[in-house]
C-alpha cells in the first residue's frame, strides 16, 4: 500500500520534511503556539459554520426564527451556535495576540515578508467574517451595528454613497443586505481564507520558525547553537494539548454563558440605549464617538476613515517600512506599543464611559 | 532556404507581433465580457419608488406631552414629538452621523441618538456629540385625531 502511494505521491519527501522540522527553544518559544491556536479556532468555525448552514435561512423574515429554532429545537443546536459565536471571539483574540507577538519578535523580517502580509490579510478577513456573521441572526444590535459599520464607508469622497449602496445591496440595511452578507460570509470569505491560509502555512513550512534578533545575537555571542525541539512528536503533542484545553474552554463558555440571540431587528425602532459593537470593534466605536463632527471643515468620519486606512496599510507593509536596523526595530516596537495603548485606552473608555 | 519560409520554425517578427496582438485583444475581449456583467450584477438595481411626501403617524390623543413616537416615513423612520407645551413637531428619524435611529428623551426634553451619543434640540438642530447636520424637519398637523406629517413644501 505504502509502496503504491510512494510511486504516485512524494511520500518519502514529506516524511523527510516532517522528520527534519524542528522548533527553536528559547525564552520566547511560548509565542510559537499562537499560530496553531488561531488555526484551531478557524477549524472550529469551519465545522460549526457548516453545521449551522443546515438550518439557517438567510432572509429578513426567517433569519431570526431559524436561529431561534437552532437554539431551542435542534438537538445540541444551542451548543453548536454558542461555540460558533464564542470561537469567533476567541479566533479574533488569538489572531490579534499572534499578530502582536510576531510583530514584537520581529518575525516579519526578511525572508518572511509574504508570510506577514498574508497573515495581516487573514486578520482583515477574520474581522470581515466577524462583521458579516454578526448580522446573520438579524437581531436589533446586529441591525444597528451594520447600519453604522456600512455608513462609515459613506465618508469616502465621491464614491462613498455608491460604496454604501454596494455594501448594503440598496440604500438601506434590509433583507437585501442580509443575503449579501450571507453570501460573503459563507462563500466569498471562505474562498479567500482558504487560499491565504494555504499560502501562509506553506510559507511557514518553507522558511521554518523565525528566531527573534535578540536571541540570535545572544547565541552568536555565546558561540552556542540555539536548541531545537522536533516538531513531530514533541511540538505537535504540545499543540494538541493546547487545542484540547481550548476546546474544553469553548465547551465551558458555551454551556455556562450561552450566546444570546437578543431582540428581533425592527427597522422602525430606535437604537437601544447602551448599544455597543463587539469588543474588537469597541476602540473604533469610541474613536468615532470622540472625533468631532468637523475638523477645519473636514468631516470627522473622513478623518477617522483616513486614519484607519493609513494604519491598515502601515500594518500590511510593515516589513518594507522596517529597514531592519536596531533603530528601526525600536521604532516599530514603540509604534506598536503606542497603537496597542491607543486601542486598549479607547476600549476601556468605551467600557467605563457608556453614554453620558 | 525553404525552412526560412516555414512559418512554424521561424515566424517573422511582424507575424509574431500580429499574433501576440490578436491573442492580447482576444484575452481582453473575453475577460471584459466576463467582468463587465459580473460588476454590473454586483451593483444593486435602483428600485423606483414614489417619493414619500406625507404619512399618517397615528392618533394624536395617545401621544402624551413630553413623549415621542417613531413612524415609518417611506423606507426610513420619522420621529414625532409632542412638546411639554403640547405642540407637535416632526423630524427625520435617522441620525445624520452614522444612520442610527434616534429617540426622544423625556428626561433631557430633546432628541437623542444612542449609538454615539448625539443630541438634537427640539428644532432638530445638532447640539452635542458627533452629528454633523440637523435632522430634516417635517410639518406635523392633526386631521381629526390623526397626526399627518409631511415634507416641508
Amino acid at each position: 500500500m505504502k509502496a503504491w502511494l510512494a510511486d504516485r505521491l512524494p511520500v518519502a519527501e514529506v516524511e523527510a520534511a516532517i522528520a527534519h522540522k524542528t522548533v527553536p527553544q528559547h525564552r520566547h518559544s511560548i509565542w510559537y503556539y499562537l499560530g496553531g491556536m488561531t488555526l484551531f479556532f478557524f477549524g472550529v468555525q469551519v465545522v460549526t459554520g457548516i453545521l449551522l448552514l443546515l438550518y439557517y435561512r438567510p432572509s429578513a423574515a426567517e433569519a431570526y426564527d431559524s436561529v431561534q429554532f437552532i437554539m431551542t429545537r435542534v438537538p445540541f443546536g444551542w451548543l453548536i451556535r454558542s461555540i460558533h459565536s464564542w470561537a469567533a471571539n476567541l479566533l479574533v483574540a488569538a489572531a490579534f495576540i499572534h499578530l502582536f507577538s510576531v510583530l514584537f519578535l520581529k518575525a516579519y523580517r526578511r525572508p518572511r515578508e509574504i508570510t506577514w502580509i498574508t497573515g495581516v490579510l487573514l486578520l482583515f478577513v477574520i474581522l470581515a467574517f466577524g462583521f458579516t456573521g454578526y448580522l446573520l441572526p438579524w437581531n436589533e444590535l446586529a441591525f444597528f451595528a451594520t447600519r453604522v459599520g456600512t455608513d462609515i464607508a459613506g465618508a469616502v469622497p465621491f464614491v462613498g454613497e455608491a460604496t454604501v449602496r454596494f455594501l448594503r445591496g440598496g440604500p438601506e440595511v434590509t433583507g437585501a443586505t442580509l443575503t449579501r452578507f450571507y453570501g460573503v460570509h459563507v462563500a466569498v470569505l471562505p474562498a479567500i481564507a482558504t487560499v491565504l491560509v494555504g499560502l501562509h502555512l506553506l510559507l511557514v513550512q518553507y522558511h521554518g520558525m523565525s528566531v527573534p534578533p535578540s536571541v540570535e545575537s545572544e547565541a552568536r555571542r555565546a558561540g552556542r547553537p540555539i536548541p531545537a525541539m522536533p516538531f513531530v512528536p514533541h511540538f505537535a503533542l504540545r499543540d494538541l494539548f493546547g487545542w484540547t484545553v481550548a476546546l474544553a474552554m469553548l465547551a465551558g463558555l458555551s454551556a455556562f454563558l450561552p450566546w444570546e440571540l437578543g431582540v428581533r431587528a425592527d427597522p422602525f425602532a430606535p437604537a437601544p440605549a447602551g448599544i455597543q459593537p463587539e469588543w474588537y470593534f469597541l476602540w473604533t466605536f469610541q474613536a468615532l464617538k470622540l472625533v468631532p463632527a468637523t475638523v477645519l471643515g473636514v468631516s470627522g468620519e473622513l478623518i477617522a476613515l483616513v486614519g484607519m486606512t493609513a494604519g491598515a496599510l502601515a500594518l500590511v507593509f510593515l516589513p518594507m517600512l522596517d529597514r531592519n536596523t536596531d533603530r528601526s526595530r525600536a521604532i516599530v516596537t514603540w509604534a506598536a506599543i503606542g497603537a496597542l495603548g491607543f486601542m486598549v485606552a479607547m476600549t476601556l473608555l468605551a467600557l467605563v464611559g457608556g453614554h453620558s | 532556404m525553404a525552412s526560412d519560409r516555414n512559418p512554424m520554425s521561424a515566424p517573422s517578427p511582424g507575424r509574431r507581433s500580429l499574433l501576440n496582438w490578436l491573442l492580447g485583444t482576444w484575452s481582453a475581449g473575453v475577460l471584459g465580457s466576463i467582468v463587465f456583467p459580473v460588476v454590473r450584477y454586483l451593483v444593486p438595481p435602483e428600485i423606483p419608488e414614489a417619493p414619500t411626501l406625507s404619512v399618517m403617524a397615528g392618533p394624536a390623543s395617545t401621544l402624551a406631552p413630553n413623549t415621542g413616537r417613531l413612524v415609518p416615513f417611506g423606507n426610513s423612520p420619522a420621529i414625532v414629538v409632542r412638546l411639554a407645551s403640547g405642540e407637535l413637531r416632526a423630524f427625520a428619524g435617522t441620525c445624520t452621523h452614522l444612520s442610527c435611529t434616534v429617540q426622544y428623551r423625556p428626561d433631557l426634553e430633546h432628541i437623542w441618538c444612542a449609538c454615539h451619543n448625539g443630541h438634537y434640540d427640539l428644532h432638530g438642530r445638532n447640539i452635542s456629540g458627533p452629528p454633523p447636520r440637523p435632522l430634516e424637519a417635517y410639518d406635523a398637523n392633526v386631521q381629526g385625531d390623526e397626526i399627518v406629517i409631511s415634507k416641508k413644501g
